[in-house]
């Protein structure tokens, strides 16, 4: 059974996001870029689903420029076994990337589609639900524990106040969550042997989808500064100063 | 406490573009290491000291390692499963040869990678830096068998290693060695006492291979007279498993100002009848074996440095943006600030960032002469860079960690009366910083052999030769610098904007300060090589190593800022890159040629005037 895994390159958790002076979107350029956190653990549930047996192949693909390539490395030294790069160097959105992953899939024929449950840098959460709903495929998002047996796959989930587990027939498409595992360090013998392996590489057009963006983004700016608070004299006077300032009471 | 962040960026800077990876496609074995694959594997360890080593650096300095009765010896919480992490990784092997799995990666790409180590824990790192060693030495002098029994283990990580050199009365001066070694068939009996044993026992490992100095029935005195045996804690069998255990002990664990986690053992060798240790080499030629690996062990305390530094620097910077006291110092504004608003702040942490940057490049340069030196495939090329490695290692190791025990102790200044507490964490790199620059050679004994063994005995000609190649490179950047300026002024008066025009004459002021520098360690060299045709001065000369070795490290350290600020004014010259890294690259290298660089004056007359009044005063005054 094959799985594909998406990963998307974010700028790394670490880095302090800045806003560009222009208001057209966040500053990239110099910035430190990795594999965005929850799809590392999407990935390394593939490579766990590989080592207990159950998955023959992990393929993992991503979609972007050239310099995306780093993260297939990455990929590559924790163990999938062969990536693909999509590349374009539009602005991606999440209905673009769902239709490049929905023609990629039908390619590969995988029985499972790891993605992480949302991107670091937009939080969108969407990608693999269109996903889903374009392959017409079953879905569980926010996985907290994914088991897969014969035909089925059950999905632990958190949800509001606790977890629900579901039960799917493949194929099926599952975003993980946080606490799905905790993704290993790549090995340096494993670097090593990554480099040796081959980056295959695709067109948008090679899939038959126009990866343009379909929104427009007017204005990104920092939020806005928290102002600083006061202390009131009396539960009176706070009542007064909800009711006729804050007008929330 | 704040977390240790690998300097990814400053490391990428010198190592791509100021010290040149180019150089190493010269060697055949590393052609196919390329930039993409040498960021990949500083990023992995990057996560790995972030993520792994970093957060127990408190905890391995509040609990440190502790001995049992019963001679075992437990690590602090989390160090045993992080070692198990680390050899997984295959970290253990990163520099060990091919033949026994190792990667064998050149040590440009090693450098940074132990400075991430050394930074997030170098309690830590020790047990591998010394199982470095000892494959190291067994990969030498060895004999065939024993390489093949013990090393793919050792590389593996599987089992440690150790290296037993210092006796009670014998630390600097190994020809007052004692510990016996006594023929015994196909192997010797081993009994004596060794001190300082960084890591003779621990719960990391099923095996400790420990290689020990000692001396054999009518060896002759002195150090000609010294051997190296290989002395396992547990006997290995014919066929690979643990046999006995070996008659060697950890008797207690000193108790010591920093590195608490690492446990410096006490080793009783032979106390019930003699430990059983097999010849490494051939008798009487340890020490020649321990000088082959000399260089690179005091390289890596070098780096120990660097790392060290570069932590403490992390830490009070974070403390200093955080900390809100007072006004800013000097000015008319009455809005509370950061204690980063005040000037003598910023002097403090300037002067840790110089220097750190400094020491690491002039580290880094030395990284790739260490590789030329021992993998050029021109004989002639590696006698070359064997030289100038012969220079830059006393001054990388000692410049290095006297720097890193000052930069720490600034450390604790910006905290004020919180970096006095232990809780800050500030203390903490003081106190592990305070050894590097006394294992391995004290700071005395590198100045010695700069000034004695690297200058006087060869009439300073490597260090002329050094100096000659620095201050021609600094004249092709200052012609370089005059042409950037001119362009720049062009530019800005096109654009009519005179911000930028400022960097670039600051450039041409860096790159001054250091031709300059370059200047005055060749008057201080002159001054060395004929003050020591007088035989009955040299003890005047020696009164004077430390500040030549002071100066030469503020010379090497120097010409890399410059170096680097041209570099930066170069890519901002074409608007490419990082604009905020670069122009702080030049204010950096500004702030060492008026800090630094302006102490040399004054070292030169402590050297050439002030040895005097070190002679003057007779053992008998005190």
């Amino acid at each position: 059974m094959k799985v594909v895994v998406a990963l998307k390159r974010v700028i790394d958790y670490n880095v302090k996001i800045r806003v560009k002076t222009d208001g057209t979107g966040v500053e990239t350029a110099n910035v430190k870029m990795s594999m965005n956190p929850f799809d590392e653990i999407a990935l390394e549930e593939a490579v766990r689903l590989k080592e207990a047996g159950i998955v023959s192949e992990v393929i993992a693909v991503t979609l972007g420029t050239q310099a995306c390539q780093d993260v297939l490395r990455t990929a590559l030294a924790v163990g999938a076994d062969r990536v693909v790069l999509i590349e374009t160097d539009v602005e991606l959105q999440p209905l673009a990337v769902a239709t490049c992953l929905k023609a990629f899939v039908q390619k590969e024929q995988p029985r499972l589609v790891l993605l992480g449950k949302q991107a670091i840098d937009d939080d969108a959460n969407q990608t693999g639900q269109m996903l889903a709903a374009l392959l017409g495929w079953a879905q569980a998002t926010n996985a907290f524990k994914l088991e897969i047996a014969g035909d089925h796959a059950t999905v632990t989930r958190e949800i509001d106040g606790g977890l629900e587990t579901l039960e799917a027939s493949l194929p099926v498409i599952v975003t993980a969550d946080l606490r799905l595992n905790t993704p290993r360090y790549a090995t340096l013998p494993n670097i090593m042997k990554a480099k040796k392996k081959t980056i295959e590489s695709l067109l948008p057009a090679d899939l038959g989808v126009d990866p343009s963006p379909r929104l427009k983004t007017l204005l990104v700016s920092d939020p806005p500064v928290r102002k600083p608070g006061i202390v009131v004299n009396s539960v009176t006077e706070l009542v007064e100063k909800l009711r006729n300032e804050a007008r929330v009471i | 406490m704040s977390a240790y962040r690998a300097p990814l960026k400053e490391m990428r800077f010198l190592v791509h573009e100021l010290v040149g990876l180019k150089r190493l496609a010269e060697l055949p074995q590393w052609a196919e290491i390329t930039p993409d694959l040498l960021d990949q594997i500083l990023d992995e360890a990057a996560r790995f000291a972030e993520g792994v080593l970093s957060p127990l650096n408190a905890i391995g300095d509040r609990i440190g390692s502790i001995r049992s009765d019963d001679g075992s010896v437990t690590t602090p919480p989390g160090f045993k499963e992080a070692y198990q992490q680390f050899v997984e990784a295959g970290w253990n092997s990163i520099a060990t040869p091919q033949e026994f799995e190792g990667q064998g990666l050149p040590r440009a790409i090693g450098t940074p990678v132990s400075e991430m180590w050394h930074g997030s824990n170098v309690a830590f790192t020790l047990c591998p830096l010394l199982t470095q060693g000892a494959i190291e030495a067994i990969h030498i002098a060895g004999s065939e068998a024993l390489k093949q029994q013990y090393l793919p283990r050792m590389v593996s990580g599987e089992w440690a290693g150790t290296m037993n050199l210092t006796e009670p009365q014998a630390g600097s001066d190994l020809a007052a060695l004692r510990t016996k070694a006594i023929p015994n068939g196909d192997h010797y009996l081993l009994h004596g006492q060794k001190i300082y044993i960084t890591y003779g026992e621990q719960d990391f490992t099923s095996n400790i291979i420990h290689l020990v100095l000692a001396r054999t029935p009518g060896a002759p005195a002195g150090i000609k007279g010294i051997s190296l045996f290989l002395v396992p804690k547990f006997l290995v069998n014919e066929d690979g498993s643990l046999g006995a255990r070996n008659d060697v002990h950890c008797v207690s664990l000193e108790n010591k100002l920093g590195i608490h986690a690492s446990p410096t053992c006490v080793m009783a060798y032979g106390d019930q009848g003699g430990a059983m240790g097999y010849l490494v080499g051939e008798e009487n030629r340890g020490l020649e074996y321990m000088f082959i690996m000399m260089n690179a062990a005091r390289f890596s305390v070098g780096m120990e440095g660097v790392g060290l530094a570069e932590a403490a620097y992390q830490h009070a910077l974070k403390y200093a943006r955080e900390r809100v006291q007072g006004t800013p110092t000097g000015t008319d504004s009455h809005q509370r600030s950061s204690i980063l608003g005040h000037p003598d702040v910023r002097r403090m942490l300037l002067t840790m960032r110089a220097h750190v940057e400094a020491g690491r490049a002039m580290a880094y340069q030395g990284s790739l002469y260490l590789d030329l030196a021992a993998h050029h495939p021109d004989a002639s090329v590696r006698a070359d860079y064997q030289t100038r490695v012969d220079v830059f290692i006393p001054v990388i190791k000692a410049w290095n960690t006297e720097m890193a025990v000052n930069m720490a102790s600034l450390g604790i200044q910006v905290h004020g009366g919180m970096g006095y507490i232990e809780e800050t964490g500030a203390a903490q790199f003081l106190r592990d910083a305070r050894i590097t620059s006394i294992y391995e050679g004290t700071t005395g004994i590198q100045c010695n052999d700069l000034i004695g063994r690297k200058v006087m005995r060869d009439q300073g000609r490597a260090m002329f030769a050094l100096l000659a190649e620095l201050e021609q490179e600094l004249s092709a950047h200052l012609s370089a610098a005059h042409e950037l300026e001119g362009s720049q002024i062009e530019a800005s008066l096109k654009a009519c904007d005179a911000s930028s025009l400022k960097l670039f004459s600051e450039l041409k002021v860096i790159l001054n300060a250091a031709m300059v520098a370059v200047h005055t360690l060749k008057r201080a060299t002159e001054w060395v090589v004929a003050t020591s045709v007088d035989r009955s001065r040299h003890p005047e000369i020696f009164a004077g190593a430390w500040p030549y070795l002071k100066l030469t490290g503020n010379v090497l350290g120097g010409v890399m800022m410059a170096k680097a600020a041209q570099h930066s004014a170069q890519h901002l010259s074409a608007k490419e890159g990082d604009i905020d890294f670069f122009e702080a690259k030049i204010r950096t290298a500004h702030f060492f040629a008026f800090h630094v660089l302006s102490e040399n004056e004054g070292l030169l007359a402590t050297l050439t005037q002030g040895g005097q009044s070190i002679i003057d005063f007779p053992p008998n005054a005190f």
